[in-house]
């Protein structure tokens, strides 16, 4: 318990400090952009959310491999933690590619120009309906073990579709392209701080979350006994 | 035939099955008697391969069952309360269908047997829908062994029927039993648990509380033991 | 060749008994026309719109009439309690996964062949031509193996018949995607050339799918 502990503290803390140093250099150290200006400074954010988002996905990959092999339940913990939590940040990166997009094409949602937010929309909907399926089967068994065999078919999926969208894109091409940023020294240096940042984040989150399901399943047995014990 | 040690079956936190020993003889005709929730359907699903046992030992035939599950389905019928039949297949091609699967050879005879058997001759080529469900479940039975299994299961057979096909359907579970088969048969209704087996078990709260020779028991007798048997773990799980 | 034979015996218990009733066939075919008309009137389908709009028509057609057949199918073993019959019989599991695949492949295709003349027909263009068939069927191959395995999964919740589209579609998308560009591609007489990437993009996802679905079908089936 104490072990278990230390580590939760840690990444808090690591968490909270990289997330301030980040902030910090995304605002105060990076300079700005010549183009776009201070808009630029939302693409670290929406590249390390996507990130994040990917990642978390891939976690889910293993943690369903691991839970058809062993069924062990703490594997199925991890993998639909890891699908909350990369859902979320998918969210944030859709969001935030949504404010960058606004103001570059006019547009929320320029389907031609930026096919990434079509391949990250398509993550969402994804994972949404690995969260779905859980929602609608009632025992647990059969839960975890289709929800591992939905999150390794979603995830084969994802390059297939990140090829397709990105080979349509090209089929049906804009009349001006979007001049490409050079990032300076200082800028990648940002932006892989960042990247850091999110990553760790990602980790404090999961273990949060991993540790709360065990606590409800913990809270659900419970339940059951006291409410065998009363009837009978 | 079959050796059961120490079975436990959970469904997460729902333990079915709480530690079950069990041994049937070859050609034996045991009966498996208990109320709903007791737990006789896990059990014959675990021994007709349909479920994985959390915990145990299982073997049929000598055969693991975990890990020689395919052999050992070769040389079970199982009959569950749902007929496995496809309704827009004739009953014929019902038959077919299963034997193609099994490998029956030759295939024709062995279904003009089985239709004679069950008393469908006049039927087969009808399709399966069609059929009462005494006739549904008769043909059920045929189906279940196509491949004469030596080991057949039956989950609670006489659900659902009228007395007429509770009759038929007891003469031909007599004359299959009376052959080298071996028969585990669930059921809640004692009289006919007592009628046909060898050998009756009792299966309450996932136990096995209670085991007796047919011959050494009335229908009363087992009445008596049943319901004592049943209120105590009643009373048991009420503290 | 054993595994063969229990493959083609489960294929031919599905067609004879879809011979029989022919309600899957009829309902999906008279889906895929109420769909036509409706894109008629939605799109207001004239001569000069046509060529650009059909190709996503005929696929979303397909798609939608497919995601019918395939709910029907694992349905009919579900429902009797069948699928324990199946795995009763001693083979491997897998077997139950290509009988059923192909069965779907079979049925869809059937209504994709009565379909494309009558798309044909309405649209005034020519969809019988050997390089869109080869498109239609890999892309079909696709929806099948991929749909199999979810159908499966979707059959056994509480909302079978939203729940699949809501699990298929998003998978299947470059399929969607390939075969409307395929498709748009030949209708506006592009050479093959320009578009052999897409087809070779639709054999790797087929080839893969068929490995990952087939070797996950096992965890599904089982209890």
């Amino acid at each position: 318990m104490d072990r278990g502990l230390r580590l939760e503290d840690l990444l808090n803390w690591l968490s909270g400090l990289t997330m301030m140093g980040a902030l910090y250099l995304v605002f105060l150290y990076a300079p700005t952009e010549a183009t776009m200006g201070h808009l630029q400074r939302i693409f670290y954010f929406h590249v390390s959310s996507a990130w994040v988002g990917f990642f978390a996905f891939f976690v889910t990959l293993v943690a369903s491999v691991a839970y058809l092999r062993g069924r062990e339940h703490h594997w199925d913990i991890v993998a639909f933690s890891s699908v909350e939590i990369g859902l979320t940040f998918t969210a944030m990166a859709v969001i935030t590619g949504s404010i960058w997009a606004k103001p570059t094409w006019n547009a929320w949602w320029p389907w031609h120009q930026e096919p990434r937010l079509i391949l990250v929309t398509i993550l969402l909907l994804i994972y949404l309906s690995y969260l779905i399926l859980r929602a609608f089967l009632g025992e647990e068994e059969r839960r975890a073990r289709f929800a591992a065999v939905y999150g390794i078919v979603a995830f084969a999926s994802v390059p297939f579709t990140f090829w397709s969208v990105r080979w349509w894109q090209r089929l049906h091409p804009v009349v001006f392209e979007r001049q490409g940023t050079h990032l300076t020294p200082s800028m990648l240096a940002t932006f892989l701080f960042c990247l850091l940042a999110f990553t760790i984040l990602y980790f404090t989150l999961l273990l949060h979350r991993s540790r709360l399901a065990k606590l409800a399943d913990e809270v659900a047995g419970l339940k059951k006994r006291l409410r065998l014990g009363e009837g009978g | 035939m079959i050796q059961i040690q120490d079975l436990v079956k959970a469904f997460g936190h729902n333990y079915a099955l709480r530690g079950v020993d069990l041994e049937v003889a070859e050609g034996e005709f045991l009966t498996i008697v208990g109320p709903n929730g007791a737990g006789k359907t896990t059990l014959l699903r675990i021994l007709a391969t349909l479920l994985k046992p959390t915990k145990g030992l299982v073997r049929i035939d000598g055969l693991d069952l975990v890990s020689e599950g395919r052999e050992i389905r070769r040389r079970i019928g199982f009959v569950s309360h749902r007929p496995l039949l496809y309704g827009d297949l004739t009953a014929e091609e019902n038959l077919y269908f299963y034997g193609r699967l099994y490998d029956v050879q030759p295939l024709e005879e062995r279904v003009e047997m089985l239709l004679n058997l069950v008393g469908l001759e006049g039927r087969r080529h009808d399709p399966a829908r069609t059929l009462s469900l005494g006739m549904q479940h008769r043909l059920s039975i045929a189906r279940a062994i196509v491949h004469d299994p030596s080991l057949l299961l039956l989950d609670e057979p006489y659900t659902g029927l009228d007395q007429q096909a509770m009759e038929m359907l007891r003469q031909l579970l007599q004359e299959i039993g009376q052959g080298s088969h071996t028969v585990v048969m669930t059921t809640h209704n004692l009289e006919r648990g007592l009628e046909l087996c060898d050998r009756v078990a009792v299966l309450t709260e996932g136990r096995i509380v209670h085991q007796a020779e047919k011959a050494c028991l009335t229908l009363t007798d087992l009445q008596q033991a049943y319901w004592r048997h049943v209120e105590e773990q009643i009373d048991k799980g009420a503290r | 060749m054993n595994f063969l034979n229990k493959v083609l015996t489960i294929v031919w218990k599905d067609v004879l008994a879809e011979l029989r009733t022919k309600e899957m066939f009829s309902s999906m075919l008279v889906f895929a026309v109420l769909l036509l008309v409706i894109f008629n009137f939605s799109f207001e389908l004239r001569i000069e719109n046509v060529a650009e709009v059909a190709p996503g028509v005929l696929w979303v057609t397909f798609a939608f009439a497919g995601t019918l057949e395939l709910n029907r199918s694992l349905s009919l073993e579900m429902d009797e309690g069948c699928l324990d019959g199946l795995l009763l019989a001693p083979m491997e599991r897998t077997a139950i996964y290509f009988g059923k695949m192909l069965g779907n492949l079979i049925f869809i295709s059937a209504i994709e062949a009565l379909m494309l003349p009558i798309f044909s027909a309405l649209f005034d263009l020519n969809l019988i031509q050997p390089a869109l068939l080869l498109t239609i069927f890999l892309g079909t191959l696709g929806f099948a193996v991929v749909g199999t395995l979810l159908s499966a999964m979707a059959v056994n919740t509480r909302a079978r018949e939203v729940m699949l589209p809501v699990l298929l579609f998003p998978i299947i998308l470059p399929v969607v995607i390939s075969a409307v560009e395929v498709t748009a591609g030949i209708l506006d007489g592009l050479p093959l050339g320009d578009l052999v990437h897409w087809l070779r993009f639709l054999i790797g996802f087929d080839i893969i799918f068929l490995v990952v679905c087939y070797m996950t079908f096992d965890y599904v089936v089982e209890s």
